[in-house]
């Protein structure tokens, strides 16, 4: 009994104990996304763009930023799950929003599956390569196959009915939008929270850290992986669907180089491996891109150029690393 | 006759896009090899000679030959520095932080190229007499393929002796196959990392002139054909020359011939093709399993 009550008032078993426990700060950007709501009516379309990037980005967080797998493709899953609403919108199969993201779910989880079931083999340059070739052949797909995808021009004006029947979706004035991306990003969120602070989450760390050693504890490396992934691709499939939704609309850019570089970037310039570093790069990199690279396109690609440069460089932890830095050296000055 | 004509042209025309596709890779092939630096702007060298090139014909009105070399002297200039102030900092550092690292290098090439020169497309005119065609004999042919097949052939002559027959040569190869024996040896592998870095972004401005012709030359070329010459890196096996002048071969033959007979589809097979042959040999067609 004793033992036990030894063990846990240690400091490093406190915080494994307190580890998944909800900080104060935690609520704050969900509370100013609804305060956005109220004071910036205008801009909701962009706020609805910025959720979605954040719910995109939180799914290629749980495969690179927790497992570790570098991936250049991940925008492979995003367009399957836009192009999933789409074609069934299109074809007057299937229009229901709510079931739709879980159809769009399920299609980008299958791809995530097969195509991870081949790539997680490898690693370095292959995977990197085979993630981007993943990409290029849906892209290329979604391309040709101009009689159900719409080719280059994509799927223009997709017929989306009322949520539950009751709120209407309107692209000039998107506050259903709006408010049913925040709702959907927030179940996602606590499926992703809960999901890395669990047991199988830890694992996940531990295969990023020192494979060989997971492999040596017995830890089923490559089908924790491919779990990994494939739910990582159910979510980026959620955000593809829900792009779509909200838009009304499907294109290539939905499956480019682009995309999939864009949503790396920002995950880095939050801070990956951390949840809210999605947030925080998110809302940074979407607010600099909407007001600089209309007005000074050129400057704004050279910025974020050398702002990579410096993050690989210097910063490897992005914007709330360089906050966790900052606080650490300031609570060390502090008591002396 | 005439299908025998018809399959010259293919090959022809798929060589001399090869050969172009050889050239710019063979260096991110060495130095991905020796230092597994995943190197995403090695296009944007190519794309930095190719403008040096075509500015020095432009603007200074020297010939093309001539043109070439300041390309590849000054790209690897270029490269020196930014591999001893930069590249060399992350040599042991996260894949991922090499990826970001590179893909904003890439950013910032386009950006500076974009406001030095301008955003369009820059024109490349070649000298006379490697316009209009050739008699090959059994066929006339465009000249210019033909000068690219045979400079591609000359360079992998040059580079293999340099390879197989030189100290430095067997230094790389050394360094490729176990680093840290190497260096145990005695071998300096940073200089010879910057010496061979160097030497292979000057070899991707050669790249970038020479085929300036067919794959036009604008701020978007590094991104453009990434994917290009990855493909032809993993395909033909890290570090291996001799690899990389076979996949390039194929890849721009398979690419020649796929464009011709399906214009649409031809890309979708390229990327099957790899995520096959990758999946059947992880380590590309040439290199060494480990």
């Amino acid at each position: 009994m004793s033992a036990t009550s030894d063990f846990s008032s240690h400091p490093a078993a406190r915080a494994l104990i307190n580890r998944h426990r909800l900080r104060w700060w935690e609520p704050l950007p969900w509370l100013l996304a609804l305060a956005f709501y109220f004071i910036f009516p205008r801009y909701l379309g962009f706020g609805t763009e910025v959720l979605i990037t954040v719910l995109f980005a939180i799914s290629l967080d749980l495969a690179l930023g927790y497992a570790g797998i570098v991936t250049l493709g991940h925008a492979a899953f995003f367009g399957a799950g836009a192009y999933t609403v789409g074609m069934l919108a299109d074809n007057g199969i299937w229009t229901e929003p709510v079931t739709g993201l879980l159809i769009s779910a399920a299609v980008a989880a299958a791809i995530g599956f097969l195509s991870g079931l081949v790539l997680l083999r490898t690693t370095g340059l292959t995977l990197l390569m085979l993630t981007l070739c993943t990409m290029g052949l849906l892209e290329e797909a979604a391309n040709l196959g101009h009689d159900w995808t719409g080719g280059f021009d994509g799927l223009p004006s997709l017929n989306v009915p009322p949520l539950f029947g009751l709120f209407e979706f309107n692209p000039l004035f998107p506050k259903t939008q709006y408010l049913y991306v925040l709702g959907v990003l927030l179940v996602c969120f606590v499926f992703v929270r809960t999901l890395v602070y669990s047991p199988f989450g830890q694992s996940l760390t531990g295969i990023r850290e020192n494979t060989l050693r997971m492999h040596a504890v017995g830890a089923p490396v490559r089908w924790r992986l491919i779990l990994c992934y494939t739910l990582s691709a159910a979510l980026a499939g959620v955000a593809g669907g829900i792009w779509a939704q909200a838009n009304a609309y499907v294109n290539l850019t939905t499956l480019g180089l682009d995309r999939a570089a864009t949503v790396l970037i920002i995950l880095v310039l939050g801070g990956y491996g951390r949840l809210y570093g999605s947030w925080v790069g998110a809302v940074a990199y979407m607010a600099l891109a909407h007001f600089l690279s209309q007005i000074y396109p050129t400057a704004w690609q050279l910025g974020l150029g050398l702002l990579l440069v410096a993050i690989a460089l210097f910063a490897r932890g992005g914007i709330l690393g360089i906050g966790d830095a900052l606080l650490a050296r300031f609570a060390r000055k502090k008591p002396s | 006759m005439s299908s025998i004509i018809e399959f010259a042209n293919l090959l022809l025309g798929g060589l001399a896009a090869g050969m172009v596709l050889f050239i710019v890779s063979v260096g991110l092939s060495v130095t991905m090899g020796l230092m597994g630096f995943v190197n995403l702007a090695h296009g944007g060298f190519a794309m930095i000679g190719g403008y040096i090139i075509v500015l020095t014909m432009t603007q200074l009105g020297l010939p093309f030959v001539v043109a070439l070399i300041v390309g590849f002297v000054v790209t690897a200039a270029i490269s020196i520095v930014l591999e001893r102030l930069l590249y060399s900092r992350l040599y042991r550092a996260p894949e991922l932080d090499q990826v970001l690292f590179t893909i904003g290098l890439v950013f910032v090439m386009i950006a500076t190229v974009t406001l030095l020169v301008g955003p369009e497309s820059l024109p490349l005119t070649l000298p006379s007499w490697m316009q209009g065609q050739v008699n090959l004999g059994f066929m006339r042919y465009r000249t210019y393929s033909i000068v690219l097949i045979v400079a591609g052939v000359i360079i992998m002559l040059g580079l293999w002796l340099g390879f197989e027959r030189t100290r430095m040569g067997a230094q790389i190869r050394a360094a490729v196959d176990n680093r840290r024996m190497a260096e145990s040896l005695g071998i300096n592998i940073n200089r010879l990392f910057t010496l061979v870095f160097a030497f292979g972004s000057g070899m991707a401005a050669l790249g970038g002139g020479l085929g300036a012709e067919f794959l036009g030359l604008d701020p978007q070329y590094p991104l453009k054909y990434l994917v290009y010459f990855l493909i032809a890196v993993a395909v033909g096996g890290l570090g291996r020359i001799t690899g990389v002048f076979y996949a390039s071969l194929i890849i721009g033959v398979l690419d020649f011939a796929l464009k011709l007979y399906i214009p649409k589809g031809g890309t979708l097979f390229i990327y099957a093709l790899t995520i096959l042959l990758l999946l059947w040999r992880p380590q590309g067609l040439f290199g060494k399993s480990t």
